[in-house]
């Protein structure tokens, strides 16, 4: 850390680059007999940043977390935690001595150790080592439940005591393997923002695999998306939310609306009239833009008819069938104002809306 | 002692290749460590020892080994084992499904009782099952002398086929039983009530919807059965009947043709492995048919009526044979004999023979599965697979042919080994390690990679990440497996005997000893001791089941 702010106050620019990058990984490949679950894996993680690897499950993201841990060999890439390389071609640093801390799905607490002895396990023959434990412990809150063993957690507590683990002999970076999979729904909103809270306190650099976006989107600083072993996008959450690369990226990341469109300069003609677009484009694309984009009005002459209606509490979500067939989502925060199935709506859209190369033939509304 | 106890077919599960993808795309995939791998393949190459040398023994008799096989002796021979093993797995079928049904489907008067009093035999090693059986109806046995007042001078002969007939029925059958009992219990009661709803009757019922779901589970029970009659040395010669280990036995102690003992040996091999290839190929269906939850409480019982009393006599008759038997003999020798306390002194050196030598074994066996299964669980692959498979073999090596591999191995090659407690222990190692690594990898199992992972994160080298989590979790597999195999040594018989060091008697040994030279009072208190060290193991196994 100390090294990193030196470098922060005075060094030429590619060296401060490299300095400030906690993580970098450089093309990783793996594969699993034909199965590759990394191809070209590009990464960058900021000291001190909070990174989500986010994608669907079986897309590859624990294989490039494991890579960073040393769990795994890259079949070609390269590794580099601190500015050290630790896997590459010609070199394998052992998981042991990558100075990382992991915490997995499972927790993987040492059954037969009370949690100031898990706590304790990586302090091996360190200076101060009471101390450290202590603090910690204070970290995570966990000092009052020191000498239980881990069965007598909560799933909670258990959490804690894997982070606690982690985070006690000062890794230059943690890495979490779906670290709330295992919590119900209740507990998890909780431990995601304590686990935020801690992580932040340590000043600890950090990677995390998940496969709910809404997650990746509340705690992240920044998310990359990978999907079959590709990394799709990466960038801060409300950048990746609004201006999604990709299609695939933007079904991934919440509901979409999909529809051709004429593409001229920074305007783009279609369905629903012309639009602003996000960045400049030409020709047949494909526009792309969130439900709550979508306005509608009450209008009985209107070209589109609500077909349906879900209601969650907090917002509802109509779909809307256009004259032309076209199905469209709207989702909209508070009170519903007469919109009920079978009335007729004019739609609007005022914020500007994604481009992508027109690649499908059809396009139609997708959830 | 077979080799197939019930902890060689329970506790020492072949290992599964179901999660293997699984396994392999979560990461272990890291290499094993060289000491490692060579640690786990001296171990298998160990294990494969007696079978290999038997088969170069024999090769080496070139087209004697013909002739061998075209002697009148070994025809009779071969079809003596054959016989008995159908004789004995037909009758244990017909009194383990008749017990199973009675005592978990009808409304038999005490069938709890029944059920468990029934499958006590099961804890009877044969040897003391035949000792039981020939103290009591042979020549100057229980019976005779209590008839001897009466006049009566002579019984017919309990020794031949139908002694060995009758004892390896009254200590098998609990095996049918059991797995039938299991079939039963595992049917859901809701297709019988469905085949009922269509119109069938209960007889119907049973014929059309019990019995085809319950023909993997008997299967199982039989084949088991079968492979415990083949490999079984203690009854087979104890009562006299010229099957292949009584006869490979015979050879070699006679030293009459140690050519013709190697043929025998490796041809009960090839039967016992054929009986093991149809087993493992059913336990699979037997598994997927035994899917049912545990919903037995709607079930409705059979009334037996009038029938019940006929029923519970059955009961009876067969536990006072295979329970009453042993325990009233063993009762009346133990008192019977004249210098009393002196009994249990020379007991009490041999039992610590017997503790020795099983002791040395069950660490030996502990220390020899450690690295096959850390190798086999954590760096799952062709090789790892391989070795592991090699661990399993002493599962379908009757002992008396690893006994005999053994012999002719020392005598050639290691003189100064022969004879001494160093062989009898590789001989053990060999019969009973997959009771070792069965355990020991349901132990591991337990244990999540991920947590020797997390103590690589925490600057752990592996194998300092083995010794500080690892094996301290695996503790009570360790336990298990240890316990397993020292109890199993303790009731080894054909190997002992074989090779144990002149001199060196073990309660199996003293008990088969004294059998055969009608000494009976002689075995009656390694007997009874026997009898509780083999209850213990048995105990053991099912607790080691039921936490799977």
């Amino acid at each position: 850390m100390k090294q990193a702010t030196q470098a922060n106050s005075g060094r030429t620019m590619t060296e401060e680059l490299k300095q400030t990058h906690a993580i970098r990984c450089r093309a990783l490949c793996k594969a699993f007999g034909d199965v590759e679950a990394a191809s070209g894996v590009t990464l960058d993680v900021a000291a001190g940043r909070f990174l989500a690897l986010l994608g669907p499950s079986g897309c590859g993201k624990t294989t490039v977390l494991r890579m960073i841990a040393g769990f795994e060999t890259p079949d070609r890439g390269e590794v580099e935690i601190g500015g050290r390389r630790v896997g590459g071609p010609d070199v394998f640093v052992p998981p042991e001595q990558r100075r990382i801390g992991m915490v997995f799905q499972e927790y993987a607490l040492f059954p037969h150790l009370t949690v100031e002895q898990n706590t304790a396990f990586g302090l091996n023959g360190r200076a101060h080592r009471s101390e450290r434990i202590h603090d910690v412990l204070v970290l995570v809150g966990l000092e009052g439940v020191k000498d239980r063993m881990p069965h007598e957690l909560s799933g909670g507590q258990q959490q804690r005591v894997a982070l606690a683990r982690a985070l006690a002999p000062r890794p230059e970076v943690i890495l979490l393997d779906e670290p709330f999979s295992n919590l119900d729904a209740g507990l998890r909103d909780r431990v995601r923002q304590d686990v935020r809270r801690i992580l932040r306190k340590a000043g600890v650099t950090a990677v995390f695999v998940t496969h709910d976006q809404e997650e990746a989107l509340s705690l992240a600083d920044e998310i990359a998306v990978m999907i079959d072993g590709h990394i799709m996008q990466a960038d801060r959450p409300e950048r990746l939310y609004r201006r999604p690369a990709t299609h695939r990226v933007a079904t991934f990341l919440g509901d979409a609306n999909f529809l051709p469109g004429q593409a001229s300069n920074d305007r783009v003609e279609c369905e629903v009239g012309t639009l602003p677009l996000m960045e400049d484009a030409e020709g047949e694309v494909e526009i792309m833009f969130r439900p709550e984009d979508l306005l509608l009005t009450l209008d009985e002459n209107g070209p589109g008819e609500i077909i349906e209606r879900t209601y969650f509490g907090h917002d509802q979500m109509l779909s809307i069938r256009m004259n032309t067939g076209t199905i469209l989502k709207s989702r909209l925060v508070g009170c519903c104002r007469g919109l009920h199935e079978g009335e007729r709506v004019r739609v609007r859209v005022d914020t500007p809306v994604m481009a992508y190369p027109y690649a499908y033939g059809c396009p139609v509304a997708q959830a | 002692m077979p080799t197939n106890s019930p902890g060689g077919l329970t506790a020492a599960t072949p290992p599964s290749t179901v999660s293997r993808r699984a396994q392999h795309a979560r990461g272990a995939t890291k290499r094993p460590s060289l000491s490692l791998r060579t640690a786990a393949g001296v171990v298998a190459a160990l294990m494969l020892l007696p079978l290999i040398y038997l088969i170069i023994r024999t090769v080496e008799l070139g087209p004697q080994i013909l002739e061998i096989l075209a002697r009148p002796r070994t025809i009779a021979v071969f079809f003596n084992s054959l016989g008995l093993t159908v004789a004995v797995t037909a009758s244990s079928v017909l009194i383990g499904v008749s017990l199973a049904w009675l005592t978990v489907r009808t409304d038999l008067p005490g069938r709890h009782f029944w059920g468990t009093i029934t499958c006590l035999p099961l804890v009877l090693p044969s040897y003391v099952g035949a000792f039981a059986l020939i103290a009591a109806l042979g020549p100057n046995g229980m019976l005779q002398r209590l008839l001897a007042p009466l006049g009566v001078e002579r019984l017919p002969s309990i020794y031949g086929f139908p002694g060995a007939w009758l004892a390896l029925t009254l200590f098998t059958y609990p095996y049918v039983q059991l797995s039938v009992r299991a079939g039963l219990r595992g049917l859901d009661p809701s297709i019988e009530d469905a085949a009922r709803s269509l119109g069938r009757t209960s007889s119907q019922v049973f014929r059309e919807i019990v019995l085809p779901h319950l023909r993997p589970a008997i299967a199982a029970g039989a084949l088991l059965v079968a492979l415990y009659t083949l490999s079984d040395f203690g009854a087979v010669s104890l009562l006299r009947f010229n099957a292949f280990t009584r006869a490979i036995y015979v050879q070699y102690t006679g030293a009459l043709d140690r050519g013709a003992a190697a043929v025998l040996a490796l041809l009960l091999v090839v039967l016992t492995f054929l009986i093991l290839l149809i087993e493992y190929r059913l336990r699979g269906r037997a598994r997927y048919y035994r899917s049912g939850t545990g919903t037995s409480r709607t079930r409705t019982r059979t009334r037996l009526g009038p029938w019940r009393y006929p029923a519970a006599a059955f009961c009876a008759l067969i536990s006072l044979l295979a329970l009453g038997v042993p325990v009233l003999v063993t009762g009346y020798w133990l008192l019977q004999h004249e210098a009393g306390g002196q009994q249990w002194v020379g007991s009490l050196t041999i039992m610590l023979n017997s503790v020795t030598a099983s002791g040395l074994a069950s660490a030996a066996c502990v220390l020899a599965a450690l690295p096959i299964v850390i190798h086999a669980v954590r760096h799952p692959g062709p090789i790892s697979r391989l070795m592991e498979r090699c661990a399993y073999i002493g599962h379908a090596l009757p002992g008396i042919v690893v006994a005999l591999a053994l012999v002719f191995f020392g005598a050639r090659y290691a003189p100064y080994l022969y004879q001494t407690l160093f062989m009898l222990i590789l001989a053990y190692v060999i019969l009973f390690l997959p009771l070792a690594v069965g355990s020991i990898r349901a132990s591991l199992l337990q244990i999540s990679p991920r947590i020797e992972e997390a103590a690589r994160t925490l600057g752990y080298t592996p194998r300092r990440a083995l010794y500080s989590v690892t094996l301290p979790l695996l503790r009570p597999g360790l336990f298990t497996g240890m316990a397993l195999v020292f109890l199993t040594c303790m009731k080894e018989l054909p190997a002992t005997l074989i090779l144990g060091p002149t001199g060196f008697h073990t309660l199996a040994t003293r008990i088969w000893g004294a059998t055969e030279e009608a000494f009976f009072a002689r075995a009656a208190a390694p007997a009874l001791i026997l009898v509780l060290i083999s209850a213990i193991s048995i105990w053991i196994i099912l607790e080691h089941e039921e936490k799977e």
